[in-house]
């Protein structure tokens, strides 16, 4: 599967009380939790964020809180993929679980926000069209793929019961 | 090649004789806990895929603590189907204002979570109770919805960094010191996929809700659980609220570690995480040389909301008041907390020295209600997160502490070491 994007980018540790702050947290409404997505890092993404857009992390993304409002909150503001350093283990599996795939990348440092990204899920291959370099990120574990695959946990759960 | 505690729970509860770090595993879920803001994204996803019953009610918690008592329509919309799920499904565990506390420390108060349990909670700080030996880590509310349909959840096994705990600790230093010094040291991602253990013959001297604290801190560094592998002082605490059989698990002398840290308790001084990390950790005194002036303090919350956090929050608040334009919140975790506060004298001397104390809730610690900062406004609080608007406006900051310090500061005005505020 490919996606092609703009990146967004953003630094290190970033937590799920910045992707969705808890004062937004009495709703699970997708659309309203997308209108605050990763205000407290920079109040004017949610308006500038363009469906197809990709976030782009660094260390530890995702740390804090086992909100899930935090994946839905990106999912639901259109963006397809966030691509880190490395992510927080409670975020990554409540990603994978509602169907917004992560992708782990040393050199995610090196992306600008504003550049054009080119992503190949199925190897990894990250290609940075503005700069013309391309990374390979960590494949995505065969489980993980499954799930996403499932189109979400929930499914995967309705498919493995099927199948008793 | 022997096992840790943690690989002992989870062998177990996969139905396996060994397991061994990296293998992706199914296991049986003894407790599938979620609150008030995790629980309604679950249950809708239990709707949406046509779950009519849950594999055991018995072992499903639903806490609403978080925004209860409801602050405003949408909460309590969002708690009205907590509560009817609850009652639908039959949930055993499920408690209501009156009842409810903060539930990570509600849980194991009530003898829900025990030694040995493996338990999946829709909230971070789920891995307190591996200060009572069992094996608990946090997940989403798509996870646990999947645990409490199927009674099962599938959990890659963590390796483990062992942390050798030795020495005699300083008066004034804590259970929350030491997760403090730790994640300071390690770093937000210093154990992030794996099992923190605590282990060393200074662990001895640490309360069992010292150890809670201890491990509820243990997600602050990334882990997927921490546990202190249970002694005679936890089986003491334990067998006072234990309702049925338990099991007690601890780590073979040729377990494997994926490493060790080792910390000397007389060498460690109270410290402080200063804004916007866990791990930003200076000594106090370093802090106090400083003369940080403070708005609010906080002293309750999953972590440090104990009745005996708040014993030694009422000693340094005893005959002192709290400093003029400074305001004191304490909130007792749980309502059996709050009532031995009320029994005890230490209500009176909270009063006394001008703090408020609200009802059981998680209200401040993440911003919720009952203490929202303003912006520039500064906090000192016992909680385990001081990220960016943690505790409301994204440009207030957030100090924490022990209950000790927290209280000293709030009667000298500014961060400061117990020792040295004014008699």
């Amino acid at each position: 599967m490919n996606i092609k994007g703009k990146a967004w980018t953003f630094g290190d540790n970033i937590d799920t009380d910045v992707i969705i702050p808890a004062r937004y947290l009495n709703t699970s409404d997708p659309a309203e939790l997308a209108r605050h997505v990763m205000e407290d890092a920079d109040p004017e993404f949610p308006n500038k964020v363009q469906q197809g857009d990709i976030i782009v992390g660094g260390r530890n993304f995702g740390c804090g809180s086992s909100r899930e409002h935090a994946p839905i909150a990106i999912k639901a503001a259109g963006v397809p993929l966030v691509i880190a350093r490395s992510f927080a283990r409670i975020f990554y599996r409540n990603a994978f679980n509602i169907g917004l795939p992560l992708l782990e990348l040393d050199e995610a440092v090196e992306i600008k926000t504003g550049d054009e990204l080119e992503v190949d899920l199925d190897t990894g291959v990250v290609r940075n069209l503005s700069t013309g370099k391309e990374y390979s990120a960590k494949p995505i574990p065969q489980f993980m793929r499954e799930i996403l695959e499932a189109g979400g946990l929930m499914n995967y759960m309705k498919k493995r019961m099927q199948g008793r | 090649m022997g096992m840790t505690a943690s690989e002992k729970i989870i062998a177990d509860h996969a139905g396996r004789d060994s397991v061994s770090p990296g293998e992706i595993v199914q296991v049986k879920v003894d407790l599938a806990l979620a609150n008030d803001i995790t629980a309604p994204i679950a249950i809708e996803n239990l709707k949406k895929a046509g779950v009519e019953k849950l594999a055991d009610p018995e072992k499903v918690a639903l806490v609403p603590d978080h925004f209860t008592p409801n602050k405003d329509i949408k909460a309590a919309t969002q708690a009205l189907m907590v509560r009817r799920f609850a009652h639908d499904m039959h949930v055993k565990w499920y408690f209501e204002i009156g009842e409810v506390g903060v539930e990570h420390a509600l849980l194991p108060e009530k003898g829900v979570v025990l030694p040995g349990d493996l338990v999946l909670g829709a909230d971070s700080h789920t891995c307190t109770y591996g200060g009572i030996g069992a094996f608990s880590t946090g997940v989403g509310s798509t996870d646990i919805a999947y645990a409490m349909a199927t009674g099962e959840t599938w959990l890659k096994v963590p390796p483990t960094i062992r942390v050798d705990v030795n020495g005699r600790k300083l008066q004034w230093f804590y259970g929350k010191d030491l997760i403090l010094h730790l994640i300071g040291r390690i770093g937000t991602d210093g154990a992030t996929y794996m099992s923190l253990e605590f282990t060393g013959d200074g662990m001895a001297a640490f309360s069992v809700e010292e150890r809670l604290t201890i491990c509820n801190m243990g997600v602050e560094a990334g882990a997927k659980n921490a546990i202190v592998p249970p002694d005679d002082v936890t089986l003491e605490w334990v067998n006072k609220r234990a309702q049925r059989d338990y099991k007690v698990y601890s780590s073979d002398s040729d377990a494997a570690y994926h490493s060790v840290v080792e910390l000397n308790l007389s060498e460690l001084e109270p410290c402080v995480a200063r804004p916007y990390s866990p791990g930003n950790v200076s000594p106090v005194s370093e802090v106090e040389s400083e003369k940080i002036a403070v708005d609010q303090v906080f002293i309750g919350s999953c972590t440090n909301g104990w009745f005996s956090d708040l014993k030694i929050a009422a000693e340094i608040l005893k005959d002192r008041k709290v400093c003029k334009g400074v305001r004191l919140i304490i909130i007792p975790a749980t309502p059996e907390i709050w009532r031995r506060c009320l029994k005890e004298g230490l209500m009176e001397i909270f009063v006394e020295a001008g703090a408020v104390i609200g009802p059981p809730t998680c209200g401040p610690c993440l911003g919720g209600h009952m203490g929202v900062l303003a912006e520039g406004e500064v906090a000192i609080s016992t909680s385990n997160r001081n990220f960016v608007g943690r505790m409301g406006h994204p440009k207030s900051q957030v100090y924490l502490a022990n209950p000790a310090v927290a209280a000293a500061s709030a009667v000298a005005g500014y961060i400061i070491h117990p020792d040295n505020i004014r008699a």
